[in-house]
């Protein structure tokens, strides 16, 4: 395994398989009453933060906490440009203090990939701005796999504003390396530039039409439904909420239609939800949603990850 | 006193009606030079205590005219200065060069113009000619004082808010009408920026897509030259596009030529030869605005600089502190150096490659730009009796650039490690030589 995780595409299906065995062990830590792994004493852990995050950056401070490493919470929010500083000379004062990892999510695409080459730590990318969040698609991979066993042929949707989704980026990579069959699902307005040549080459389909991709072809085993902010609203990417959630969402229709088709279809959403915007309080409060499982298994897969990049030989748990 | 003897060089220019003694282009000749103009074009022999620069096997063209250079000074001196930027021009075979407005002060008022013009002439490394802004400040609202830059004695012809778009189709208009009794030109920076606001940093299509970042789509150029070329042809005035970088500008362009609407172009050497892929690696380096675009659009602008379609090169060079670069992509200056490369990547990728000749490439890059700008004395045939601003070139001279050797105070390069074969040998303005292989030299 490479010494950096950038990019979901920097793993290969083996080392995938690796991290989410290792993820599963690290699963039955978090059932017993002390949590704590000696695995990564004495190593030194940064989430550096270059955007506001709760979830992520709880994960991995837990994760590393429980493994016994020192992790350390730095938050940098708003541009260094501001204050003069270029990012490779912020970056290098905390590489400077002899750090091991180095957790980080910035609010620019690319961010990690650039920080990657100016320091010696291990560079994990907890979300880049609108690129993509690969411990985010090892959860879902895993969360899905501790349901559906192995990914191959399984068909997997994913739903929302794909433009701005680093999910939907990574997920559309791990998926694939796994074998499941990825179909993606966004109104014109919030669909990538150029998604017929990606989709072409990278093995996966797209659609305008989310009830058409729900009722012809293969049933979905997975509907992953993706954040949509208000906001986007004034950026002219759709008119009302009322005219997404109606395209878009999913609805109690939707949610019925999905399990006619198909009774054990599971239901993922990354988070923060705008109920009743994207999804229905029926969707993501049924049985077939995972989405607090994956927010468990966000913890173990980053325990995994941590494990697989710091710990070098020996056994994880 | 400036004199030279250039010896057994192809000269390649236009053949000038009006010239006492023509050659033919690429015929080999001696020049010699007196008080720094051609004095005589023949077989010759030096006079004495003339210095001899042996030209054997080399080329001469006249003197390389960049319509678009971002010198630093005043304002961001750590980038670059009006000295340190001739030198590089020097070094790249510019004898003359447009400074563009975009620096702190903005170049709007007949004073800024003349201490920018008046450096540069004691700096004597290449004629630097301001361009002023089209709108005071660059705000793109009220009119710079166009014509008491015109009149000043840094003789501003060239309008341009470049960097920025004249967005206001009505201050475009009224500027277009405003400079025509001084036989001004605006070059205009096509950008809508609804289209591609500040944000947008990577042409839009599956690159963008995949990489997460916010897209420059094609679209945003086109429709300002389209609008522009009909409000030339409105005014009857001149508008120039910048840096025209897709291949949909480069059809309303050859559109608005048959039409015969006032309008020219320029291509530079990084949209030529370089693609969209390169971001690939957020390497900010190859930040720049209008982006890197598809091949599609690569081979459109070579077929359009080939066919005249688009009339110049010119290099936008854009120095920018080490700094200023190492940001996230987003955040990270736009632009590259240039001066230095555009002969050796346009030589290697246009004549050399069969789709232009030299001749073709000494009207682009330098008697068509000059004539843009209405400069004196630069980009005119080789003969008796014109100003001697030269450019001696090596065709065959293989060079790999290295960023760490410029004259530039900069080295946001993409050139870096690239090799091209074309070079400059030596750069002669007025009869004094400014540079040879890449060095310049002061007074």
């Amino acid at each position: 395994m490479a010494r950096h995780l950038i990019s979901s595409a920097d793993l290969s299906r083996s080392d995938v398989e690796a991290i989410l065995d290792t993820a599963a062990s690290m699963h039955d830590v978090q059932r017993r009453e002390v949590k704590k792994l000696p695995t990564l004493r004495g190593r030194t852990i940064i989430n550096f933060f270059f955007e506001d995050s709760t979830r992520t950056r709880s994960s991995f401070e837990i994760a590393g906490k429980w493994m016994s490493a020192d992790t350390i919470n730095l938050s940098a929010k708003g541009s260094s440009t501001s204050k003069g500083e270029s990012l490779r000379d912020t970056v290098q004062t905390i590489n400077a203090m002899a750090v091991d990892a180095l957790v980080i999510r910035h609010n620019q695409s690319g961010a990690c990939h650039q920080i990657a080459g100016w320091v010696d730590a291990s560079v994990i990318n907890a979300g880049d701005g609108t690129h993509e969040h690969p411990t985010q698609a090892l959860l879902d991979a895993y969360t899905l796999q501790a349901r559906l066993g192995a990914l191959d042929g399984r068909h997997v949707v994913i739903v929302g504003d794909l433009t701005h989704s680093r999910v939907f980026r990574s997920n559309a990579i791990t998926l694939r390396t796994l074998g499941a069959r990825v179909t993606v699902v966004a109104p014109p307005t919030l669909m990538p530039a150029g998604i017929a040549s990606w989709a072409q080459r990278d093995g996966f389909s797209w659609s305008w039409d989310l009830d058409e991709v729900l009722a012809t072809g293969d049933a979905p085993d997975a509907v992953m439904m993706l954040r949509v902010q208000r906001e986007r609203m004034s950026g002219g990417y759709f008119p009302t909420a009322r005219e997404y959630t109606v395209g878009y969402g999913l609805t109690r229709t939707r949610l019925e239609g999905l399990l006619h088709r198909n009774p054990d279809a599971l239901i993922l959403h990354p988070g923060p939800m705008n109920r009743g915007l994207e999804i229905s309080p029926d969707a993501a409060d049924a049985p077939a949603s995972l989405i607090l499982d994956q927010v468990s298994g966000g913890l173990a897969v980053r325990m995994a990850v941590l494990y697989h990049l710091l710990a070098g030989e020996g056994s994880a748990a | 006193m400036s004199d030279l003897l250039i010896v057994g060089a192809a000269l390649w220019s236009d053949p000038d009606a009006h010239a006492r003694v023509a050659h033919r282009p690429g015929e080999r000749a001696d020049v010699l030079i007196r008080d720094g103009v051609i004095a005589e074009i023949g077989n010759l022999s030096a006079p004495a205590g003339v210095p001899r620069l042996d030209a054997d096997g080399l080329a001469l063209l006249p003197g390389l005219v960049d319509l678009h250079t971002h010198l630093r000074e005043p304002g961001r001196e750590d980038a670059e200065t009006i000295a340190s930027g001739s030198a590089a021009a020097a070094a790249g075979g510019f004898t003359a060069i447009l400074a563009m407005a975009n620096t702190d002060p903005v170049t709007d008022t007949a004073e800024a113009a003349e201490r920018v013009h008046d450096r540069g002439r004691e700096v004597g490394l290449a004629d630097v000619v301001p361009v002023g802004a089209v709108t005071k400040g660059l705000a793109g609202s009220e009119l710079a004082e166009l014509a008491l830059m015109a009149r000043s004695r840094a003789r501003v012809r060239v309008f341009s808010d470049d960097g920025r778009c004249v967005q206001d189709a009505r201050v475009m208009r009224r500027a277009l009408e405003y400079i025509k009794p001084f036989g001004g030109i605006i070059s205009q920076h096509a950008q809508d920026g609804a289209l591609a606001g500040a944000a947008a940093c990577c042409h839009e299509g599956e690159i963008s897509g995949r990489l997460g970042l916010p897209g420059w789509p094609g679209a945003a150029e086109s429709v300002i030259v389209a609008r522009d070329v009909q409000l030339a042809r409105h005014t009857g005035s001149r508008v120039h596009i910048a840096h025209v970088s897709t291949a949909e500008s480069v059809e309303i362009i050859r559109w608005a030529k048959d039409q015969g609407i006032a309008v020219t172009a320029e291509v530079t050497p990084h949209h030529l030869a370089l693609g969209t892929e390169l971001v690939s690696g957020y390497d900010p380096t190859f930040k720049v605005n209008p982006p890197l675009r598809p091949s599609q659009d690569q081979e459109a602008l070579r077929a359009a600089l080939a066919d005249g379609t688009i009339d110049a090169v010119a290099t936008d060079h854009a120095p920018h502190a080490r700094q200023d670069k190492e940001h996230a992509f987003e955040a990270a200056a736009f632009g590259m150096l240039g001066l230095e490369t555009a002969f050796c990547v346009v030589h290697d990728l246009m004549v050399r490659s069969g789709r232009m000749t030299m001749l073709d490439l000494s009207r682009r890059m330098s008697r068509n730009p000059a004539r843009i700008a209405a400069l004196p004395g630069h980009g005119q045939d080789i003969a008796v009796g014109h100003p001697a601003n030269l450019v001696v070139v090596a065709p065959d001279r293989r060079v790999t650039v290295d960023a760490a050797t410029s004259n530039s105070l900069s080295h946001n390069n993409p050139w870096h490690g690239m090799s091209f074969t074309g070079a400059v040998h030596a750069t002669i303005l007025r009869g004094r030589v400014t540079a040879i292989e890449g060095k310049a030299h002061r007074q």
